[in-house]
């Protein structure tokens, strides 16, 4: 028998408001425990919560990336539930009136472009964190409660553990576009619930699915859809049924683990959040938002590639982040000339990146450094070899380029009358390549070359080098 | 009987809350009393009626998202039942959260 596999992602994805969505706290990561909270955030009685304007514009801003239909009128619910994580013992979030709904996004696998719908996106917030301490106690960090979430839900549109990744790697990138959250999973700023689900080909009913909850990388959610897609085909093969189920997903060996048996739907009495009035949102501030929307990928791309004369692949690399994409423009804005400053950053730059394991915005480069630096290879100023020690300065250090290149005398030297005694002089060190030359080892030159660049410091013009080297090398 | 001592006591259990066999049977009787009066609104032609979620005539309060600084966190964990090192310290949870 032959199956198919649904899989539906529903994704966290916290938004960097200033202050929390119910309660005026900080929104902050990585401060000392329980120093960002107040009153409304540990539910002290009689404290009202109040909606923060922010936190549902940032939740328009992604609905409306996502080509959703914006609700106009909303109301926040309440999702009741005991955990230490959450003192108030329910949550706020929208139930009936979620922010977004009918979107959609596209994503490309194997050369095949496909749209996976989203369902609909809601505002909530998230809940403290627990520290369990094998010393029988648990340390509770309320920080984090009430941290404004969109959740976005997709529809049972994704057929495989390919399209699963792409589509977190495409959401990820138009989020970071749309400038309301970081998007860290490594911080949590992103987390991912994965429900599988298999039923043989041609059967119009969905079969029973199970749920890994909080990944928190885009691999493990690909192996862990992968495993549980071919374990649910295993156990269906062997005339047995799928119970509905939360599996965690387990790193070692890559496959999924039983956690518990869900009985029945979740009990958790939603009901309207009778503290927070209801909020109408009207065109014109939908319209608002529209425009606060930052470009883009696709259409980057699109501009790099009609305006500057890209290519695809460039366009594509140079637009994988804001950061990355806007830095790019912000050089080309300073004057550099986009082709070679595009090289510059998907080359040595993000391989200082790399090796330094560290963000573009966390080095000293700045645009109008790198764009100073291409000007001033292109206007022969310092050689494309000077250039990597330029390059170095003014990434790590943050000289400016013209100042430190004058500074340290790297200035090329393309003067002839300044070239033409070192190449006397080297010429007259090494009678034995000359004599080389004359019996055809071009290879002379290359060691020639090299001594008067030794001589000058890598400071000399090649160019030029070569030009006066062979004239005077056919007049010996 | 409005209500039955199956489902008084499954509400029980989502709130924490355990009774005694005696307790049960009482609670039910009561609830079931509330729940016969608030049945009275069902009498109610609510035809073309929207859904009612709120009475209030409060539209649109918001706040701006300006941050205002945490309240001391010494006063705050002077309500917690203990503490260490700036946490809340509690027993040890078992993960049977199905939260965000």
């Amino acid at each position: 028998m032959n199956f198919e596999t649904t899989i539906g992602l529903e994704v966290h994805i916290e938004m960097k408001t200033n202050s929390k969505a119910f309660s005026p706290a900080p929104v902050q990561y990585g401060s000392e425990p329980n120093t960002n909270t107040n009153v409304v955030d540990w539910a002290f009685p009689g404290v009202l919560p109040t909606v923060n304007k922010g936190a549902l514009e940032f939740g328009m801003r992604a609905a409306l990336a996502l080509n959703c239909e914006i609700t106009r009128d909303i109301h926040f619910d309440r999702k009741n539930y005991f955990y230490p994580d959450n003192p108030k013992a329910y949550q706020i979030t929208q139930a009936q009136t979620p922010i977004g709904r009918h979107g959609w996004l596209e994503v490309e696998v194997d050369g095949h472009k496909k749209k996976i719908g989203i369902e609909e996106m809601h505002v909530e917030e998230d809940a403290g964190k627990n520290t369990h301490n094998p010393d029988g106690y648990s340390y509770v960090d309320l920080n984090r409660q009430g941290t404004p979430l969109i959740e976005i839900v997709s529809k049972p549109d994704i057929a495989s553990a390919e399209e699963a990744y792409a589509y977190l790697v495409r959401l990820r990138q138009i989020i970071q576009f749309t400038g309301i959250s970081d998007v860290k999973m490594e911080e949590g700023s992103m987390r991912a619930d994965v429900n599988v689900s298999v039923r043989p080909i041609g059967s119009d009913k969905l079969g029973t699915r199970t749920e890994m909850k909080n990944l928190n990388s885009f691999e493990h959610v690909r192996k862990g859809a992968h495993y549980e897609s071919r374990r649910q085909q295993r156990v269906l093969m062997a005339g047995d049924k799928i119970r509905q189920e939360t599996r965690r997903f387990d790193e070692a060996t890559g496959e999924t683990v039983l956690m518990r048996v869900k009985e029945g739907a979740s009990d958790y009495r939603y009901f309207p959040e009778p503290d927070l009035p209801p909020i109408h949102i009207s065109d014109e501030w939908v319209q608002e938002v529209k425009n606060s929307i930052p470009e883009m990928p696709d259409k980057r791309r699109k501009r790099y590639v009609d305006d500057w004369g890209l290519p695809e692949y460039d366009a594509n690399v140079l637009t994988q982040t804001k950061e990355m994409s806007d830095f790019f423009e912000e050089t080309v804005a300073q004057g550099a000339d986009p082709k070679l400053a595009g090289n510059w950053l998907m080359g040595d730059v993000n391989a200082y990146l790399n090796a330094n394991q560290i963000g573009l915005l966390e080095t000293k480069l700045t645009p109008e450094h790198l764009a100073t630096m291409i000007k001033l290879i292109q206007d022969a100023t310092i050689s494309s070899k000077i250039a990597k020690k330029v390059f170095k300065e003014i990434i790590t250090n943050g000289s400016e380029p013209k100042v430190w290149v004058e500074k340290k005398g790297l200035v090329q030297l393309s003067d002839p009358a300044v070239l033409q005694p070192i190449i006397d002089d080297v010429l007259q060190n090494n009678e034995k390549s000359i004599e080389d030359y004359k019996n055809g080892k071009d290879r002379a030159i290359g060691f020639l070359v090299g001594q008067i660049m030794k001589q000058t410091r890598g400071k000399a013009n090649p160019k030029v080098v070569n030009q006066l080297l062979i004239a005077s090398l056919k007049q010996l | 009987m409005a209500i039955s001592e199956d489902k008084v006591a499954h509400v029980a259990g989502l709130a924490k809350l355990a009774f005694s066999k005696e307790e049960l049977q009482k609670f039910t009787g009561q609830m079931g009393e509330i729940i016969n009066m608030v049945q009275q609104l069902s009498d109610v032609d609510t035809t073309g009626v929207e859904v009612t979620t709120h009475v209030t005539d409060a539209v649109d309060t918001m706040r701006e998202d300006k941050a205002v600084k945490g309240t001391d966190r010494e006063l705050l964990l002077k309500n917690a039942p203990d503490h260490q090192d700036g946490f809340i310290k509690v027993p040890a949870i078992i993960d049977e959260s199905e939260e965000a």
